[in-house]
């Protein structure tokens, strides 16, 4: 690479990273002030987009982008009043569902209003040509991106320095409780800040359109890098949000000039491990400022009576039974319900007992479906062997995710299980060679004496009631109770001996491990995998299932994999925004009966 | 003999000094009281010796063992119990199981996945806590105990490894006078039977004056006074330090 590409490079970067800035400074205003994670926010990056395309004939390219960015600003601040104002007083996990379930909402509102096909941008008018730098040629339209992070960066440092409003946002943010004790009108505070936050989203997002065309794809995308961003940078610090922006958009822009597109993710994926290792609240972020008031209290884990033990032998028995009386179809619904619901268990095991909320659970799931099919497609493993010896792909992955995982807490975790999910998600994705890439593998069918439908459901049967059986068996043996210790109160498990963060690894291991195993299951009971095996969606569908069921509940889970799965089936044939309405149940979940359908049952029963 | 030694020790938080070169000494059986008004760097102090905080300098040795740069697990390895000023306690879990985790982690059993919690040390758990005076709890979720019961739970969990040193920051805070006696006694006879150092910070001067072998008067990060309960009380800076402040 000679001198004047190196530059141009550099450049390049630059303008790639304006757009980075904008939505991560929107993500850490809000969460600063909300303390919300707005998992939607390259959602509303995608809007942005969208609507500015959708505003060009009308208006014309460079009016757009302001108007775009209002419009998403209005919805921000809608969405506000509607949802997040219910959610401040909710237990962290309902708010981050919560944001998560308007990504899959406002996805499928862009596919019902725009079309599945990537849509091309307009140039801008009058910024269309290019410039010579260094001899080389560089898009006008570049050298303006370049220019709006820093002035956007000015903008927002004199909004927030120089005037009350500011002030008012910055208090908040630094004592949330003390600004409302102060007399700070909190509802218009935060639908302010949402606003600005969405306003930034919005219009980094129609910023974006002369470079990028227009995806459905792209809010997760641009939500991944953000939270790359925000935790190199710092949440809550917005001077931190564009450091990191513009070291993460260099090294987008050198690893794929070097003609290393894959190697990308893996390079953010270390710089953003060091930076955790380094200083975990983030380049010029702090740690994060108390919380008042007590924390989520669990109800203890109550020894199962005989009659419940009674009931979960009679309805293993009756499925042990069933494929006596039942057709085909019914027999691949189960198999299909009980692999998940080894996944959900396992999925519970991390965010119940463990205290850990993963939104990236399906890369383990996806990782032991991979693994079994790669050992016996390229491997020449017995299927056999590849079912049982494939979780351990999940479980090395686990190993090393874990490990950066229990370092840190609540919606930094959050984050970095989606980002780390997403991770391995493109690298699947991308290599073709090895997995496949998008089309995935096909051919992964089990040995002759499994492979009738009546054998492979015993088998998954068998195998994730025993996984099943040892998961929960473990809650209650110490290691299980040193666990949920270290959930409970870490000071007082460190000040009695528990190694929290090792018993927290392990917790993280188990949970990789058996999720793999339920993706090696359902890799031999579809024959083919394809990388929605560990998209987010699929990771989104366990929380689902956890959540329907109650995470507070034991055998709440396999309840909520059952009704998930059986709906899934029921319902998702031949329509298409099937998403959109998983969406809208998880809203109605949260907003209605935040305890899962096991509340309903305790709630009957006199405790 | 002494159990426990402090050198020099210092800590700030940005511009804060909150300890500025502390030294003092706590023998075997002796029972030790840290006073001083709030912000003098009691907490702080109690945080470096339990490994919740790293000092900026000096030395804390238990029998020989340092105790700096070590986790808090590592620190109760090597004989360290500790009772935090807010109660922390195992909310998920009714009285009996966290002190059965406790005496686990003791025994160095924690990693087991297939015996049942419920049946291990449960007798030992309820001697401990006949000990501390709520055996009649043991069957209550931790999160709904009285304020003094929470405090002798504190005491419970944190006498599990029988400590060769106990650190109490404010045991019985919320306690009636009566009680107040039966824990400090409790805690005296701990520290007589087993050799037990002892260090405590309180704020109610009835409980360190009748209860203290000895008195460590810390006031903005330094140490001002030393010495038995009734030198400390004729103290004229120990007297100005409180008259300064509310505490007294």
């Amino acid at each position: 690479m000679s001198g004047s590409a190196v530059l141009l490079q550099f450049l390049n970067g630059l303008a790639s990273a304006s757009a980075l800035f904008l939505v991560a400074a929107g993500l850490s205003l809000i969460f600063g002030v909300t303390r919300i994670v707005n998992f939607a926010h390259g959602s509303l990056f995608m809007l942005g987009m969208y609507l500015a395309l959708a505003l060009v004939p009308h208006v014309g390219f460079w009016w757009s982008l302001p108007l775009a960015a209002l419009g998403v600003a209005a919805f921000g601040a809608l969405l506000e009043r509607l949802l997040l104002r219910r959610l401040y007083a909710a237990p962290e996990l309902l708010q981050l569902l919560a944001t998560f379930a308007l990504v899959l909402v406002i996805k499928d509102f862009a596919l019902w209003a725009w079309g599945p096909e990537d849509l091309l941008g307009p140039r801008a008018p009058g910024l269309d040509g290019a410039v010579r730098i260094a001899g080389r040629s560089f898009p006008e339209y570049d050298l303006f991106l370049i220019v709006c992070g820093p002035l956007v960066l000015g903008v927002l440092w004199v909004l927030l320095r120089r005037t009350r409003w500011g002030t008012l946002v910055r208090a908040a943010t630094q004592d949330r409780e003390m600004a409302s004790a102060l007399g700070v009108n909190q509802h218009l505070l935060f639908s302010g800040v949402f606003a600005l936050g969405a306003l930034l989203a919005g219009l980094g997002g129609a910023l974006q359109l002369p470079r990028e065309p227009a995806t459905l794809s792209i809010d997760l995308q641009i939500i991944t890098d953000a939270f790359v961003v925000v935790v190199v940078g710092g949440l809550g610090s917005i001077p931190g949000a564009f450091v990191a922006a513009l070291l993460i958009g260099e090294i987008k822009a050198f690893s794929i000039a070097l003609g290393y597109a894959e190697f990308t993710l893996a390079a953010e994926f270390v710089v953003m491990a060091i930076v955790l290792v380094v200083r975990p609240w983030g380049l010029l972020g702090r740690v994060p400022a108390v919380q008042r008031g007590p924390a989520a209290v669990e109800p203890p884990l109550a020894t199962p009576s005989r009659g419940v033990l009674l009931a979960l032998a009679a309805v293993a028995c009756a499925l042990f039974a069933l494929p006596l009386a039942s057709g085909d179809y019914t027999l691949v619904l189960l198999t299909d319900i009980l692999l998940f619901a080894l996944f959900a268990v396992s999925l519970h095991f991390l965010m119940g007992p463990g205290g850990m909320l993963s939104f990236g659970h399906a890369a383990y799931f996806g990782l032991g479906a991979y693994g079994a099919g790669l050992l016996m497609l390229k491997g020449g493993t017995p299927m056999v062997v590849a079912l049982f010896a494939a979780p351990l792909a999940a479980g090395v992955a686990a190993v090393v995710f874990g490990w950066f995982c229990v370092r840190l807490s609540g919606v930094y975790l959050a984050m970095l299980t989606l980002a780390f999910a997403q991770i391995v998600w493109s690298i699947v994705y991308q290599w073709d060679a090895f997995t496949g890439g998008s089309n995935g593998l096909i051919g992964v069918w089990p040995d002759a004496w499994l492979s009738g439908r009546i054998a492979y459901y015993y088998l998954t049967l068998a195998v994730s009631l025993t996984a099943i059986g040892f998961l929960w068996r473990t809650l209650y043996a110490p290691f299980g109770y040193a666990l949920r210790a270290s959930r409970d109160s870490p000071l007082r498990a460190g000040a009695i001996g528990i190694d929290v963060r090792a018993h927290q690894w392990a917790a993280f291991v188990f949970a990789g491990l058996f999720a793999g195993l339920a993706g090696a299951l359902y890799a031999f009971s579809k024959g083919s995998i394809s990388p929605e095996a560990l998209a987010v969606p699929r990771s989104v569908d366990g929380l689902v299932m956890v959540l329907l069921g109650g995470v507070h509940t034991l055998t709440g889970p396999v309840w909520g994999a059952a009704l998930f799965t059986w709906l899934q089936d029921s319902v998702s044939r031949g329509f298409d925004y099937w998403r959109a309405a998983i969406g809208a149940v998880i809203l109605l979940l949260v907003l209605v009966l935040p305890g899962g359908l096991g509340s309903l049952l305790r709630a009957r029963r006199p405790a | 003999m002494r159990q426990l030694v402090v050198r020099d020790l210092a800590k700030s938080y940005g511009g804060v000094q909150a300890l500025r070169g502390v030294s003092f000494a706590v023998g075997a059986g002796e029972v030790v009281a840290m006073i001083g008004p709030n912000g003098a760097g009691k907490s702080t102090c109690f945080d470096i010796l339990n490994g919740q905080l790293a000092p900026d300098r000096g030395a804390a040795e238990l029998e020989g063992r340092s105790l700096l740069g070590l986790a808090p697990h590592r620190i109760w390895r090597l004989g360290v119990g500790r009772t935090f000023q807010i109660a922390a306690t195992f909310t998920s879990m009714t009285v009996r199981e966290n002190v059965q985790v406790a005496l686990l982690s003791h025994r160095r059993r924690l990693w087991s996945l297939t015996t049942t919690t419920a049946h291990a040390l449960a007798g030992e758990a309820e001697a401990l806590l006949e000990r501390a005076g709520i055996l009649e709890q043991a069957g209550r979720p931790s999160d709904v105990l009285a304020y003094g019961d929470l405090k002798r739970l504190e005491l419970a969990l944190a006498l599990a490894n029988e400590p060769r040193l106990l650190l109490m920051d404010e045991p019985t805070a919320g306690m009636a006078p009566t009680e107040r006696d039966a824990l400090m006694d409790l805690v005296a006879g701990l520290a007589r039977t087993a050799g037990t150092a002892v260090l405590f910070t309180e704020h109610d001067m009835d409980v360190v004056f009748t209860h203290a072998h000895r008195v460590l008067v810390l006031a903005e990060g330094e140490l001002i006074a030393e010495g038995p309960p009734e030198a400390v009380r004729a103290d004229p800076r120990v007297r100005q330090v409180y008259l300064g402040s509310d505490d007294a």
